[in-house]
């Protein structure tokens, strides 16, 4: 379902125009800060995520840990990706005595969409030492493509 | 099964008494910790630590986990999102019981470390039976 924004719709005077580029704007200020201080945003929701891109692919990496790879349950919605799946490494046994208890244990579910269009069949995944690293090929309409210039 | 939601842990990171000469960053592992009759488990959350990368020590008291990643940093790849970054672990204990040093075990699997660490028989309770006259 394609979602149109009120101010999307062009038969409208948008009186949120300067609202929209004020967003626009500041959208465009944490893309910065992201990309030109390397400094780290606040994840949110388990698990933390570290997204990029080249020209043929977008790769999202989660850590993971104590999660074995078949347990991870990965789908792919349209544009959106979600990461789910269930930790169960904590013992939990009643005759135990606990001096220290800071690993998390339960279900988790985390869902991105994605910044373009990607080959939702030829995703690829792979689990290596509790580090997830999940490939989604770039659609072949949202991969950058160099045009030649002919000399008149 | 638990229907618990996960929460998410932001890493520590450790603060070195020393200068480190490399620019390399350290966390500190979140760690479980339990003991039962014969031995003391430590559980530590090392994602990016391979089996190779992971160093256990016990001197003198004080139990050192160490581990390196092995992994570097993909080139050539614009960054999106950036709510982790991959580093080292590091984390010491002072351990009180008296360990079996020689029977340590140590596991690694999906980024985290399993250790047992028995304790010497003395260490072991026992039950003393009371007689009546």
């Amino acid at each position: 379902m394609a979602i149109v924004r009120f101010g999307d719709q062009k038969f409208f005077r948008n009186p949120w125009a300067d609202f929209e580029r004020m967003r626009r704007e500041l959208d465009a200020l944490f893309q910065s800060g992201v990309q030109d201080f390397g400094g780290r945003m606040a994840p949110t929701v388990f698990p933390a995520l570290n997204i990029s891109e080249d020209a043929a692919n977008i790769y999202v990496r989660a850590e993971i840990p104590g999660v074995p790879a078949e347990r991870i349950e990965i789908s792919m919605e349209g544009d959106t990706l979600a990461i789910g799946g269930e930790r169960t490494t904590c013992a939990g046994g009643e005759k135990l005595s606990y001096h220290r208890r800071e690993l998390e244990c339960g279900r988790f579910n985390r869902a991105v969409s994605l910044p373009t269009r990607v080959q939702a069949d030829k995703v690829t995944a792979t689990a290596v030492d509790g580090i997830l690293t999940i490939t989604l090929p770039k659609a072949e309409e949202a991969k950058p493509r160099q045009i030649k210039v002919n000399a008149g | 099964m638990t229907e618990k939601e996960m929460q998410i842990q932001q890493k520590k990171e450790l603060q070195q008494a020393g200068e480190p000469t490399k620019q390399e960053k350290f966390y500190v592992p979140a760690v479980d910790i339990f003991e039962t009759a014969e031995a003391v488990h430590v559980l530590a959350e090392m994602p990016g630590v391979a089996k190779d990368g992971v160093q256990v020590q016990l001197e003198e008291g004080t139990l050192t986990i160490r581990g390196d990643i092995a992994q570097r940093p993909p080139e050539g790849e614009t960054v999106l999102l950036r709510e982790f970054e991959p580093g080292g672990y590091l984390r010491k204990f002072s351990v009180a019981e008296t360990i079996d040093q020689e029977r340590i075990e140590a596991k690694m699997a999906d980024g985290v470390l399993t250790l047992v660490l028995p304790k010497v028989e003395p260490a072991k309770p026992r039950r003393i039976e009371v007689k009546g006259l």
